[in-house]
């Protein structure tokens, strides 16, 4: 029917690598949060992708799991991102290095 | 070529250019979240191709109507719509990132080749709402319900520390 297996998980492994670039270069705090969700997305990807291959619904019911685990990430991440905000008047994350050594 | 793999590839390519844009524009956050939406709806579409019905629905109305729709939110709250970060003042941070994914990446593909399982027409059902609740309430319902406590312990997170003062 489809493409192989292998360009399923070769485009995610794509799309993660482009989320780790953002998360790694990025200043804006915000920016680096929705790589975050792109990397997440990858691993749905995947996963959906080994679910249809084996024809077994885990992977699926492990990616509603994925979605849930961003969804709480992101509301606890942008209430980080608000409290930041309030005290440093930014959200670059150089600025933010209380717990660097 | 199928039709299937035709549009496999238009929205994988879709998907790679929207997150490149989403990645590499420094200038505009709601750009950027735009980018995002854009994304998530061409990999709902590629698992609408892999036969998962039910996890593309719930992609499109959670990513692009929840997700994106709290970071638009948050970039318009904080009044951030002209992104003033320059780029990173040290180039080391962006050439360690480019050089760990690409390294990870031909790793990746590497260790994969000539082992995965051809992919073979679904059964019937599959991917559909009827047999992912049966699984979700059966052999998976413990994490099902452990999934109740995450999200109890993020809401009660993100109220906490949204909030002005903490007494």
């Amino acid at each position: 029917m489809l493409v192989p297996l292998e360009q399923v998980i070769a485009l995610s492994a794509v799309i993660f690598g482009i989320g780790v670039i953002g998360a790694v270069t990025r200043r804006n705090l915000i920016v680096i949060l929705m790589s975050i969700e792109l990397m997440l997305n990858a691993v749905n990807l995947a996963l959906v992708g080994f679910s249809r291959a084996w024809a077994n619904p885990g992977g699926q019911v492990f990616v509603l799991m994925v979605i849930t685990v961003a969804a709480a990430e992101v509301a606890v991440g942008l209430g980080i991102v608000i409290s930041l905000f309030r005290n440093r008047d930014s959200v670059d994350v150089e600025e933010v290095s209380l717990l660097k050594w | 070529m199928s039709t299937g793999a035709v549009l496999f590839y238009v929205f994988a390519g879709m998907t790679i250019l929207a997150s490149l844009g989403m990645v590499l524009n420094v200038r505009n956050t709601v750009a950027s979240a735009m980018s995002l939406v854009v994304a998530m709806i061409s990999l709902g579409a590629i698992y609408v191709l892999l036969d998962a019905y039910l996890v593309a629905a719930i992609q499109i109305m959670v990513y692009a109507g929840a997700i994106v729709v709290l970071f638009l939110f948050v970039v318009m709250l904080l009044n951030l719509r002209t992104d003033v970060f320059p780029v990173a003042r040290s180039r080391l941070p962006k050439l360690l990132g480019i050089a760990a994914s690409g390294w990870g990446l031909f790793v990746f593909l590497r260790l994969l080749r000539g082992t995965l399982p051809a992919i073979s027409p679904a059964p019937e059902g599959f991917g559909g709402f009827r047999e992912l609740g049966r699984a979700l309430f059966t052999r998976y319902v413990l994490p099902f319900e452990a999934t109740s406590f995450l999200l109890l312990a993020a809401i009660v997170g993100a109220v906490i520390l949204a909030k002005r003062r903490i007494d």
